[in-house]
């Protein structure tokens, strides 16, 4: 062990989105090491694109992601069940939409 | 047809002839960047290089079978693993030992422009369609090769000190090995009236200019054009590292010539 085995020496961590097919909305595929953007994309398309994955790459630096915490959970994912009147069960649905299911 | 028999005289000698050279080059040294599997600088990096290592053998694996077909051989495989080092027609440059990672960068910088520029040109000229089809298919992938390369060779010349010196020392090595890329003997020149190869000189002028542009934007001096270069391995001069890179991709196969994954 050297005096700098706990010096971060990895290139920065980069989140990779794909899109699978046109017009589709981009997916996460999992993070890649890079030191800068270029190379963050050759990164991505070598280890999430060799199989015609996708068309097209977003990368974005990590740290650049603003995420929920966990703690969060209750106000932003409490589901609506206690709001019925959320629920758009009330309305009759026309007899030819009920038809053509 | 070994290195030592006469020039193509068939359009199919020609054809196979080129095919093998093209080949060659492409099988050495995608061996050369497949040593790299496991020692990358980086997790990401080593993958690169794999995938970089993986299109250059499987580029030599389409034009080896169709050589085969052509020749009546039984498989991609007599080319790649029983033949020596005498036949084969690959340029010093492909077989020389792997060197750091700034070697490897230069090398395949220095190769990638090369066959960007040759392929293109071999896309407009060749008429045979299941040579020109594969020449369209690699095409996409020897672009990514520059891509990568090229962003490498920038990185490391504009990087650290260190970096910068390193890269620096890998073109200056190196370049006595890329004047062979351009040579043509008598073989090429049948290839060329056959329309399946092109006249390397037409293209000379923009691979310097690409390369010298990104020596330049690298800040990296730029080699001596006019210096001493080496030449001969198409005809079978080869350096000392091919017969032991040989050696070592040939010795399972030669040994169990029957052996199958079972």
């Amino acid at each position: 062990m050297t005096e700098n085995s706990t010096e971060n020496t990895e290139w920065p961590l980069w989140e990779v989105f794909y899109q699978p097919k046109d017009g589709k909305p981009f997916e996460h595929a999992g993070s890649v090491h890079a030191a800068d953007a270029e190379m963050a994309l050759q990164n991505a398309r070598d280890t999430y694109a060799r199989r015609s994955e996708g068309i097209a790459f977003w990368v974005v630096p990590s740290d650049q992601i603003v995420a929920s915490t966990p703690e969060d959970v209750g106000p932003f994912f409490d589901p609506a069940n206690d709001k019925p009147y959320r629920h758009p069960q009330f309305y009759s649905v026309p007899r030819a939409v009920k038809k053509r299911k | 047809m070994s290195t030592f028999d006469t020039i193509p005289k068939t359009q199919q000698e020609a054809l196979v002839e080129t095919l093998l050279r093209l080949a060659d080059d492409r099988l050495i040294l995608g061996h050369r960047i497949s040593e790299w599997a496991g020692h990358g600088p980086e997790l990401e990096e080593d993958l690169a290089l794999a995938n970089i290592a993986l299109d250059m053998i499987g580029h030599a694996s389409a034009l080896y079978t169709y050589a085969a077909e052509l020749e009546g051989k039984a498989d991609e495989d007599y080319y790649a693993y029983f033949r020596d080092d005498i036949d084969f027609k690959n340029i010093a440059l492909c077989e020389l030992p792997r060197g750091d990672f700034a070697f490897t960068i230069a090398r395949i910088f220095l190769f990638s422009t090369f066959s960007y520029f040759l392929y293109q040109k071999l896309i407009d000229i060749v008429e045979d369609e299941q040579f020109n089809g594969m020449l369209q298919k690699h095409f996409k992938e020897i672009k990514y090769h520059l891509r990568h390369s090229r962003e490498w060779v920038l990185r490391l010349g504009d990087g650290t000190e260190e970096s910068h010196q390193k890269i620096q020392e890998a073109f200056d090595e190196i370049w006595m090995y890329s004047g062979e890329m351009f040579d043509l003997d008598e073989a090429d020149q049948v290839a060329i009236q056959n329309n399946l190869f092109v006249d390397t000189s037409d293209f000379r002028e923009e691979w310097e200019k690409l390369v010298v542009d990104t020596l330049e934007e690298a800040t990296l001096n730029v080699p001596d054009m006019e210096q001493y270069m080496f030449s001969g391995s198409r005809q079978g001069r080869h350096t000392e590292h091919l017969g032991r890179l040989l050696a070592e991709m040939q010795f399972l196969r030669r040994s169990y010539p029957d052996a199958d994954w079972k």
